[in-house]
């Protein structure tokens, strides 16, 4: 049943995790999403829901492990930070390539290199451009909150099947390791091999009943085929950007500037907002949900009548090139944010945005 | 019947017949070099799935090599792996599928180079797969370069002087290494250039199998193998080179048999 | 006395011509076609010495493409 449960992001989502039916977790311990695994291991569900949960000897073989499984048709997932998902990039890449169903959780630190261990939100491209090589797109989730931490977990897998693609959880340190109330759904049962060879046909379970073999693979070298292959998946990223925007928006209608921000950064905007309005200025928020695809159109709508565009991210300036095409140059875009790790206070953000407007009040 | 009486077409009848291509190597014609030990490896493996009455429950990783596409030949399940991560995929197949027989097939660069890690760590955790390693000294796929497992003073087209160990350092032997492991239960050294060497390969690739179904850790059978092309030498030649030069380095028997 | 004959017959398609069957015939009845080649252009094999097989399938054991079968029959002499 439903429990609510005081506790991180990072510990909320193993526990969704469980509470999905997953089938098996892999991964690698790195700052700041530890906790994922030591929850996994601590909580024991191989004992109670069958769940796999293997601590890999790196990056490389835990985003492998995820191939392997979800190409199985299992419900498998990883999780890690900025510079073990670099080192993720080629599994991810076959993964999308072989059409096969995985979550990968990215708790983004501050890079590049090495970096730090605190929040930033400089991963961005890397999670909504692809990653990897080729032409591909992961179905990227952003939570704001802890709830968000467990429901998208749902969400991401759900998404990951209809379409048969990996999807990313994309949050930071700051959304990881912040504790808050969560509600924890009920907990499913896993599929049994039956109801996984009747929903994924394509599945690597054997050819029971002397079925047609199936084969995983991203390998084509008839270019012909190859093309038509690419080109499915671009029809599955249409459908993907037809049917699956998510956004909020608070007090957009009307607003003189917007800000448009994801994750605990649009949190911080929320903050700014109520003090700005004491001050007689009206700040709407776009928080885009899914940063692919990208709530193009609700910006260019939430935009329409505003003087301006901020952009806040914990970046040198990312997401705000998918919100300047968004709006065509039809509304000014600025941007602020801060590096290194360093989150920015909400009385920072209202100067930046007033500054850069040119705001007097 | 009596001999003189009796025309090879008396001889060629479905219930004389001891020897054929097993069912499970399907008819797709093989894009391996004529004499490439890969089929042979390629027909042991089918054979003993076959034999095993496994086809049902068998999947197989596939490598980044000449055996990428052993997934077009032997009839089972398959997944094709980024070169090197074969046994991180078949721990995930397996540990999530338990009553599956799960495999990896790994060339020498696939196994004792790029994936290494992922190799000796499947195998020291005791993964219950087993993989079949084929050692031909060289790369194949990507026209005859240095392997891990290259010979000193074997010219390859990136040591087309020779191998040298203060340039390239020395030969791996990672089946040696894997012997060491707690995980492994056995490990062996085959070869498949003789009738006699092909029975002992085919008996040690079903013990690998067996052992993996019951639960006794990982098991991995290298294969000695030729590479003629690579090699420049004729097949009957790469099968004389082989045993007069590769056996020394790599030589044939059990390593591990717990 | 009984003694053993055998015979094989080769998937000439299939069949690359790599000779290693040849070399592994305890009794020489193997030879790849001189002139005669199969669609790949390869020179398949062929039982040059058809009475002299004992159906001990060390050519097909070898047999890289799996293109060999193998038939046996006790006779008596």
């Amino acid at each position: 049943m439903e429990e609510v449960r005081l506790m991180k992001g990072n510990e909320a989502l193993a526990h969704a995790a469980i509470r999905y039916g997953a089938d098996g977790y892999f991964g690698y311990p790195i700052t700041p999403q530890s906790e994922v695994l030591e929850v996994l291991e601590e909580q024991r569900p191989w004992e109670t829901t069958g769940m796999v949960v293997l601590q890999a000897e790196s990056e490389l073989a835990a985003i492998n492990m995820v191939y392997g499984g979800a190409a199985c048709g299992k419900v498998v997932f990883t999780s890690s930070s900025s510079p073990g998902i670099s080192l993720m990039q080629e599994g991810i890449s076959y993964i999308a390539a072989s059409e096969v169903p995985a979550l990968i959780v990215n708790v983004m630190r501050g890079g590049p290199g090495l970096g730090t261990i605190h929040p930033s939100q400089a991963d961005y491209f890397q999670a909504v451009k692809g990653g990897g090589h080729g032409d591909y797109h992961l179905i990227v989730l952003a939570p704001s909150s802890v709830q968000e931490m467990c429901d998208f977990m749902w969400l991401g897998w759900d998404l990951a099947f209809k379409y048969r693609t990996p999807a990313m959880l994309l949050a930071d340190g700051l959304v990881g390791q912040m504790m808050e109330k969560v509600v924890l759904p009920e907990p499913r049962p896993r599929r049994t091999e039956e109801q996984v060879r009747l929903q994924c046909p394509w599945a690597i379970n054997g050819r029971k009943d002397m079925r047609k073999r199936n084969v995983v693979t991203s390998l084509e070298l008839v270019d012909e085929i190859m093309e038509q292959n690419n080109l499915r998946f671009q029809r599955t990223y249409r459908e993907i950007e037809k049917n699956e925007v998510r956004y909020e928006a608070i007090n957009t209608d009307g607003c003189d500037y917007l800000f448009v921000a994801f994750g605990s950064m649009a949190r911080i905007c929320q903050k700014v907002m109520e003090m700005a309005e004491e001050e007689g200025i009206k700040i709407g928020l776009l928080r885009p949900i899914t940063l692919w695809p990208f709530p193009a159109e609700q910006i260019k709508e939430a935009a329409k009548g505003a003087k301006g565009i901020m952009v806040v991210e914990l970046s040198a300036g990312q997401m705000i090139e998918d919100v300047k095409l968004a709006v065509e140059c039809n509304v000014e875009v600025k941007h602020y944010g801060r590096l290194g790790g360093i989150v920015p206070t909400p009385e920072e953000v209202l100067d930046a945005l007033k500054n850069q407007f040119a705001i007097v009040k | 019947m009596e001999d003189k009486h009796m025309d090879v077409q008396d001889i060629i009848k479905p219930e004389n017949r001891v020897y054929k291509k097993p069912a499970l190597l399907n008819d797709t014609h093989m894009h391996y070099c004529p004499g490439c030990s890969h089929g042979v490896v390629h027909k042991l493996v089918a054979e003993v799935i076959e034999e095993m009455g496994a086809a049902e429950i068998a999947i197989g990783i596939a490598p980044v090599g000449c055996a990428v596409f052993a997934y077009n030949y032997i009839d089972v399940d398959w997944i094709e792996a980024p070169h090197g991560r074969a046994p991180a995929l078949a721990t995930a197949a397996k540990r999530l599928q338990p009553d599956k027989l799960v495999f990896t097939y790994q060339g020498d660069g696939d196994m004792a180079a790029i994936g290494t890690a992922e190799s000796l760590h499947a195998a020291n955790r005791g993964e219950n797969i087993a993989m079949i390693f084929i050692n031909n000294a060289i790369y194949g796929m990507t026209g005859g370069q240095m392997a891990p497992t290259t010979l000193l003073g074997m010219k390859t087209s990136t040591t087309p002087y020779g191998r040298r160990a203060d340039l390239n350092g020395y030969p791996l032997a990672i089946t040696g290494l894997m012997a060491q492991l707690d995980g492994t239960c056995y490990v062996t050294r085959q070869s498949v250039e003789t009738p006699a060497a092909v029975r002992k390969a085919k008996a040690a690739i079903r013990k690998a199998f067996e052992n993996s179904m019951h639960g006794k850790g990982t098991s991995v059978v290298e294969i000695v193998s030729t590479c003629n092309s690579g090699w420049k030498m004729t097949p009957a030649d790469a099968n004389k080179w082989m045993e007069e030069n590769m056996f020394k380095k790599y030589p044939i028997g059990d390593l591990k048999n717990e | 006395m009984a003694k053993i004959r055998g015979a094989v017959t080769v998937n000439t398609e299939r069949c690359k011509g790599c000779n290693l069957c040849v070399v592994a015939c305890p009794a020489k009845v193997l030879s790849l076609q001189p002139k005669e080649v199969n669609n790949r252009g390869y020179h398949f094999a062929y039982m040059s010495a058809p009475d002299k097989c004992i159906g001990c399938s060390s050519c097909a054991l070898v047999c890289p493409d799996a293109c060999i079968e193998v038939y046996r029959v006790k006779v008596d002499e």
